[in-house]
């Protein structure tokens, strides 16, 4: 009967598991909810922004290039905007992002890139990447569930910074692209110099006119294009986030569960080989009695 | 006459429909926008967007600025959601830089949360080590 008690005490433990698991996991569901209604709030301002930064970079070509829209002949030093989550428990989902980051950074110091700047959005990515040791010009960790745009735009900005003034030859951004509840993808891909497929073919030219003239105006749509582009990217991770959790926390609600019946089968059986046991030692004293 | 006004925000979209007329606060002054204006591109001030809607009512909006974009049959209000300025963006880079020396300077400004994981991870080791007993208890 030795062992019994401490069986006992186990299941109890995982059952407080389960709960606590079983709780993140309602809560994952309900979050989720809410972040994919984000995602889908931002699409109406990347799909006119992007449709205006197409007709003016096709329209302005010829005479003014912006920065952002050239493409440097040789890549010499490369930033990376490395989007993760502030919590864990939530799957693979970090992981994949910094693994594919890693394998980016190592292949760009393979072709002789020695110089790469890292922004960190989110808890996860920063540490890891302070942990490598990497160079990390700004991060921004505890966006919250509502991401607002006003807390990103100033760790954006080093970086951009940066590439406007030459600094930096290319800007990519790695960050889980959100598939459907089940699904989600880790991706790296480049920011800037920014392509102009993503952008897609622009409409029949409109002749605007600018005020207070087209430079200007070019320059703070562009920048309000990548910034665009880099809240997507957050609010995708976020519905990845919160999907991935949910996931995680189920699996982990089953297998609590399964662990306490097969617990709660080694009990009975311990429990009951000490019963026979004992059965066995009066029908024996009675038998030597008798005798 | 109308013009279809969309009123988006990179959280949200605001406003989205059909209106007689715009009001809102160009750059280089108040801009009033009729249907069959001419293709216009502008940035906007902080202020309010002033949309008349066909039956006489009368929607506002605020915005902290953001550009304008304007088809003859189409107005496109891309507002901003924080108020930006050189300054002002400048400022929060800054901080964001400065933000950025500190963590540099302390690694173990995260040490509460490391300390949860590892209560975390201790507890994950145990259900491991309960499924371990499972399988030996067949």
């Amino acid at each position: 009967m030795a062992g019994s008690k401490e069986i006992r005490s186990k299941i109890k433990s995982v059952q407080n598991t389960r709960k606590i698991t079983k709780a993140m996991e309602m809560v994952a569901a309900s979050k989720m909810r809410k972040a994919q209604e984000r995602m889908r709030a931002a699409r109406p301002y990347s799909e006119k922004i992007r449709r205006l930064a197409a007709n003016l970079s096709h329209a302005l070509m010829t005479d003014y290039r912006h920065p952002f829209l050239t493409k440097q002949t040789s890549v010499k030093r490369v930033g990376l905007i490395v989007i993760t989550t502030d919590k864990g428990l939530c799957g693979g989902l970090n992981t994949n992002v910094l693994r594919q980051s890693l394998n980016s950074m190592r292949q760009w110091e393979a072709q002789g890139i020695r110089d790469i700047s890292i922004t960190c959005i989110g808890n996860k990515g920063l540490g890891f990447m302070q942990r490598l040791g990497a160079r990390v010009v700004s991060h921004i960790t505890h966006i919250g569930d509502t991401p607002h745009m006003e807390k990103l735009i100033g760790p954006i900005k080093i970086m951009l910074d940066a590439y406007q003034a030459g600094e930096l030859d290319e800007v990519h951004i790695a960050y889980t692209r959100f598939i459907n509840t089940m699904s989600q993808q880790a991706i790296i891909e480049p920011l800037l110099p920014l392509s102009g497929e993503r952008m897609g073919t622009p409409e029949t030219g409109w002749d605007y006119l600018y005020e207070p003239d087209a430079q200007t105006v070019v320059d703070d749509l562009l920048l309000r294009y990548v910034e665009a582009l880099i809240y997507e990217g957050v609010t995708e991770n976020m519905a990845s986030e919160q999907s991935a959790r949910m996931v995680a926390m189920k699996a982990a609600t089953d297998n609590a569960g399964s662990v306490i019946k097969e617990l709660q089968l080694i009990y009975n059986k311990a429990r009951q080989a000490a019963i026979t046991k004992e059965i066995s030692e009066i029908v024996g004293g009675a038998a030597a009695i008798a005798g | 006459m109308t013009v279809h006004v969309d009123v988006v925000s990179a959280e949200e979209s605001i406003f989205s429909g059909l209106a007689e007329f715009v009001a809102l606060p160009g750059e280089s002054g108040e801009l009033g926008i009729l249907p069959g204006h001419m293709p216009l591109m502008t940035r906007i001030k902080p202020g309010t967007v002033r949309i008349k809607l066909p039956h006489g009512k009368e929607e506002h909006i605020f915005v902290a600025g953001g550009l304008l974009e304007v088809q003859p049959g189409l107005v496109t209000v891309l507002a901003d959601t924080a108020i930006r300025g050189v300054d002002l963006d400048e400022a929060k880079a800054l901080e964001a830089k400065k933000r950025a020396e500190e963590a540099l300077a302390s690694r173990s400004a995260e040490v509460d949360y490391a300390r949860a994981q590892a209560e975390l991870s201790e507890a994950i080791a145990q259900l491991s080590a309960i499924e371990r007993l499972r399988k030996h208890g067949h």
